[in-house]
C-alpha cells in the first residue's frame, strides 16, 4: 500500500500557494526565479519553505528570468531536480532558452502563471504567454482549479522524468483567477509523492561522466534529435494518460487525461476550452443542457503534446464544434482552433468547427456569456444560417474578426 | 604542469594560430580534468569541434551566448546538493559573452558570489561572427563594424568592474605567460565564492598578424604595459611579473612595438599614439592605489 493512512486534511491556499507546495512535495532540489506579477508569490512561498527548512533545496537568487531558466538548466543537467515559474515578458524574456533546455532533452517543470502581454502594461490573465511557447518542444499543460494545480505539478516529474520522455513540463494557471484566489485544496503527504516520483532520472548528468552537451554537430544529426523530440511527444500522450490513471488510483483524483469530458459523451454540439474559465463553461452548459439543447464540454489539459484523438473521437459524432480561444494569432485564428481544426483534417465525418475568441487582455467571461453565445451560436446553427468561423466576442456582442 | 594532453586532444577546428587551445591546455592542467566547462556562444564552440567527436574530454556544457554564468550557478548549487563538491565549474566565454551580452548574468552570479571560476578569454573583438567590434575593442582599432574610422570608445575594463563586485578573486592573466596563468588559476582553485580571471588572447584573425606571432603579440602587450598582470584578493592588488618589475624599473618597451605588430592599429595617428602613452601611465597610477 502506497498511501499513507494518515487522514488527508484540506487547506484554503491561492494556486500559487499551491504550486509551491507541490513543488515542496516532489522535493526540488534548485530553484530559481525572478519576481513578475501574478506570479511572485511562488517563489516567496518557496523562499520562506527553504529559510524556515522546512524544503532541503538551495534558492539562485538571479538577476533576470534569462538567468533562471539558465541556472536551472544548469542544476537539472547535473542531475537535480529543479524548478522555475514566471509569467507574460518574464516568460517571454525566457524565449531563448525555452528552446535551449527542450532541444538538450532535459527534464525540468516551470510554472507559468499566465498574464497579458503589454503593451498596453496590464496584469490581468490571458493565454497569449503561455501559447507563445507552443512550438518551443515542452509538454504544456493547464489546470482548471488549484486542485489541479497541486496535482498537475506532482505529475509534471513524473511526465517529464520517465525516460520515454524526457522532456520539461511547462503547467499553466491564469494569474489572479487561480495564481491568487484561495480554494480548498488536498495535499498528498510528501512520503506518497517521494514514492510516486521517485529517483530523480534523466537521460545524461554532465556531473556524473565526460558528456559535451549542445556542441555543433552535422544538419543530419540535428534533424534526428528533432525526429527525437517529435516521436517523444507522441509517446509521452500514453505516459500522460498511465501517470493520470495511476495518480488516480494512488491520491483519488484523475481528470481524463490529456483532455476533460463533461457531458460531452452524448453531445451534438461540443465546446472547447482551456483553463479556469472551463468552469464557468460548464455552467453554461447545465444551463443549456435544462434548455433541452445537447451541449457539452472539452476541456483542453494538454496543448502538447495536442490530444488529436480525444478531438476527433469529440467531434466524431457532434454536429458542431465551438472553439473558445483566450489568445489569437494575430492575422490567422485562435491557436487551440488551429489545431483542432488540424486533428479533424483527414477525419472522413467533419463537424463544422467555429471559432470564438474571448477573454483578452483578461476581460471576465461568466457563465452567463458562455450561455449566451453557445445558445446564439447553436440556434443559428439549427435554423440553417450560414455562421462565420472567425468570430470575436466583446461586449456582450458577437462579431467577425 | 599537470597534464593536458589527457583533456585537450590533438585536432580541433582552431584556425592556426588561434590562443584557444594554449589556453584551454593550461585550464585543463591546473584543474587535472576535474572541472565542468560552461562555455557560451564564441569561438570556443567551434573550436572544440563537432559531435560526436570533441577535442576536450572534460564535460562541456555548450550554452546561449548571454547566460554562462547564470548555467554556472545551477551546475554547482545541484553538485552542492549531491555532495559532489570536488568537481569546478569554470565558465569559459569570450569578451562579447563576458563584456556585453553576459554582462548581466556575470554581474549577477558575482553578486551572489556563486562559486565559480569565470575565465573571459579577451580576444577583444567578436571573432565567431567575424570580428565585429565588442565592447572589449580597444580605442582605435580596426573592425569591420568600425571600418574606417576604427572604433571610436574606450575599452571597457571587465576585471575593474569585477573588483567592483568584492568578489574574492580577481586576476589577469596572457597566454604568453602560461605558468603565471597555471599560477593563477590553481589559487583561484583554493578559494571558495566567485573568481574571475581576464585572460589576453591575441588572434591573428581579427588582430591581421601572421598566425606565427601569437604569443609574441601578447608578450608584446605586456611588455609595452598594454595589458597589466595583477592578481587582486581581499581588497589588495599585487602586479605579477613581468608586469611588476616593468612598473617598477620603469621599463616599458615603446607602445608602438606592440601596435606595428598588427594591421588593427594601422589606421591610428600619432595624435592617439601620444593618448595611449598618457592612458596606460594613467592605467598604472590608478591600480598603485589599490597596493
Ligand atoms: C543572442 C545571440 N546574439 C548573437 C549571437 C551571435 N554570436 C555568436 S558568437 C558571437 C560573438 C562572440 O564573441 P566573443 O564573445 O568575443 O567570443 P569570440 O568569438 O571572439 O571568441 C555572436 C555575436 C548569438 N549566438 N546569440
Ligand atoms: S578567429 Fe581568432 S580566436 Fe577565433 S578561432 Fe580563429 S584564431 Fe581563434
Amino acid at each position: 500500500m502506497l498511501l499513507s493512512e494518515k487522514k488527508k486534511e484540506k487547506m484554503v491556499i491561492t494556486g500559487n500557494h499551491a504550486v509551491a507546495y507541490a513543488v515542496k512535495l516532489s522535493r526540488v532540489k534548485v530553484i530559481s526565479a525572478y519576481p513578475i506579477t501574478p506570479q511572485t508569490s511562488i517563489v516567496e512561498k518557496l523562499s520562506e519553505f527553504v529559510e524556515k527548512g522546512e524544503l532541503d533545496a538551495s534558492i539562485i537568487k538571479v538577476e533576470s528570468e534569462h538567468s533562471a531558466l539558465a541556472a536551472v538548466y544548469g542544476a537539472a543537467i547535473a542531475g537535480a531536480r529543479s524548478f522555475t515559474a514566471t509569467s507574460s515578458h518574464g516568460l517571454l524574456y525566457m524565449h531563448e532558452w525555452v528552446h535551449w533546455f527542450s532541444r538538450a532533452r532535459i527534464p525540468t517543470v516551470m510554472a507559468v502563471v499566465t498574464r497579458t502581454i503589454g503593451p498596453p502594461w496590464n496584469i490581468w490573465p490571458d493565454h497569449s504567454d503561455f501559447i507563445d511557447q507552443r512550438d518551443a518542444g515542452w509538454i504544456m499543460s493547464f489546470a482548471m482549479d488549484n486542485q489541479e494545480v497541486v496535482d498537475l505539478v506532482i505529475q509534471a516529474f513524473k511526465i517529464g522524468e520517465d525516460p520515454s520522455v524526457y522532456l520539461p513540463v511547462m503547467i499553466g494557471l491564469e494569474g489572479f483567477i487561480l495564481g491568487g484566489t484561495a480554494m480548498p485544496v488536498e495535499l498528498p503527504f510528501e512520503e506518497d509523492v517521494a514514492k510516486f516520483l521517485g529517483e530523480r532520472r534523466q537521460p545524461y548528468s554532465v556531473a556524473d561522466s565526460v558528456v559535451s552537451v549542445g556542441n555543433l554537430t552535422s544538419p543530419e544529426d540535428t534533424e534526428l534529435m528533432q525526429m527525437d523530440i517529435q516521436a517523444a511527444m507522441e509517446r509521452s500522450k500514453e505516459i500522460i494518460r498511465k501517470v493520470d490513471e495511476e495518480y488516480g488510483r494512488l491520491f483519488g483524483r484523475k481528470y481524463g487525461g490529456l483532455t476533460s469530458c463533461y457531458r460531452c459523451e452524448d453531445a451534438k454540439y461540443v465546446a472547447f476550452t482551456m483553463g479556469a474559465w472551463s468552469g464557468d463553461a460548464m455552467e453554461a452548459v447545465d444551463i443549456l443542457r435544462n434548455q433541452g439543447i445537447d451541449v457539452g464540454l472539452v476541456r483542453i489539459r494538454y496543448v502538447r503534446p495536442f490530444p488529436s484523438e480525444e478531438i476527433k473521437q469529440a467531434l466524431s459524432s457532434a454536429r458542431m464544434g465551438i472553439v473558445f480561444d483566450r489568445s489569437i494569432s494575430f492575422g490567422g485564428y485562435g491557436q487551440l482552433f488551429e489545431d483542432i481544426a488540424s486533428a479533424i483534417v483527414n477525419a472522413r465525418e467533419k463537424a463544422t468547427i467555429v471559432n470564438v475568441i474571448a477573454g483578452l487582455g483578461g476581460v471576465n467571461i461568466t457563465a452567463e456569456d458562455f450561455a449566451n453565445v453557445l445558445g446564439k451560436l447553436i440556434s443559428d446553427f439549427e435554423e440553417g444560417k450560414e455562421l462565420s468561423h472567425k468570430l470575436w466576442y466583446h461586449s456582450g456582442e458577437v462579431m467577425k474578426y | 604542469m599537470g597534464n593536458y594532453k589527457k583533456y585537450v586532444l590533438p585536432g580541433d577546428a582552431a584556425c592556426p594560430g588561434c590562443p584557444i587551445p594554449i589556453g584551454l591546455k593550461v585550464v585543463s592542467s591546473a584543474t587535472d580534468g576535474k572541472a565542468i566547462l560552461v562555455i557560451p556562444a564564441c569561438c570556443t564552440s567551434v573550436v572544440v569541434g563537432s559531435a560526436p567527436k570533441s577535442s576536450l574530454n572534460m564535460p562541456v556544457v555548450h550554452v546561449p551566448f548571454a547566460s554562462a554564468a547564470s548555467v554556472a550557478s545551477g551546475i554547482r548549487e545541484a553538485l552542492l546538493k549531491r555532495n559532489k563538491e570536488d568537481m569546478s565549474v569554470i565558465v569559459w566565454a569570450g569578451d562579447g559573452g563576458t563584456a556585453d551580452i553576459g554582462m548581466a548574468s556575470l554581474s549577477g552570479a558575482a553578486e551572489r558570489n556563486s562559486d565559480i571560476i569565470y575565465i573571459m578569454y579577451d580576444n577583444e573583438a567578436y571573432m565567431n561572427t567575424g570580428i565585429q567590434r565588442s565592447s572589449s575593442t580597444p580605442e582605435g582599432a580596426w573592425t569591420t563594424t568600425t571600418p574606417i574610422l576604427g572604433k571610436t570608445e574606450q575599452k571597457k575594463d571587465v576585471a575593474k568592474i569585477m573588483m567592483s563586485h568584492n568578489v574574492p578573486y580577481v586576476a589577469t592573466a596572457s597566454i604568453a605567460y602560461p605558468h603565471d596563468f597555471y599560477n593563477k588559476l590553481t589559487r583561484a582553485l583554493k578559494i571558495k565564492g566567485f573568481r574571475f580571471i581576464q585572460l589576453h588572447s591575441p588572434c591573428p584573425v581579427g588582430w591581421r598578424f601572421d598566425a606565427s606571432l601569437t604569443v609574441d603579440v601578447a608578450k608584446a602587450a605586456v611588455e609595452t604595459g598594454m595589458w597589466i598582470l595583477y592578481e587582486y584578493r581581499d581588497g589588495k592588488l599585487e602586479f605579477s611579473n613581468p608586469s611588476k618589475y616593468l612598473i617598477e624599473h620603469n621599463g616599458f618597451k615603446p607602445i608602438e612595438d606592440y601596435l606595428k605588430l598588427q594591421g588593427r592599429f594601422s589606421i591610428i595617428g600619432r595624435e592617439r599614439i601620444k593618448e595611449l602613452y598618457a592612458e596606460r601611465d594613467r592605467n598604472i597610477e590608478w591600480f598603485k592605489k589599490l597596493l
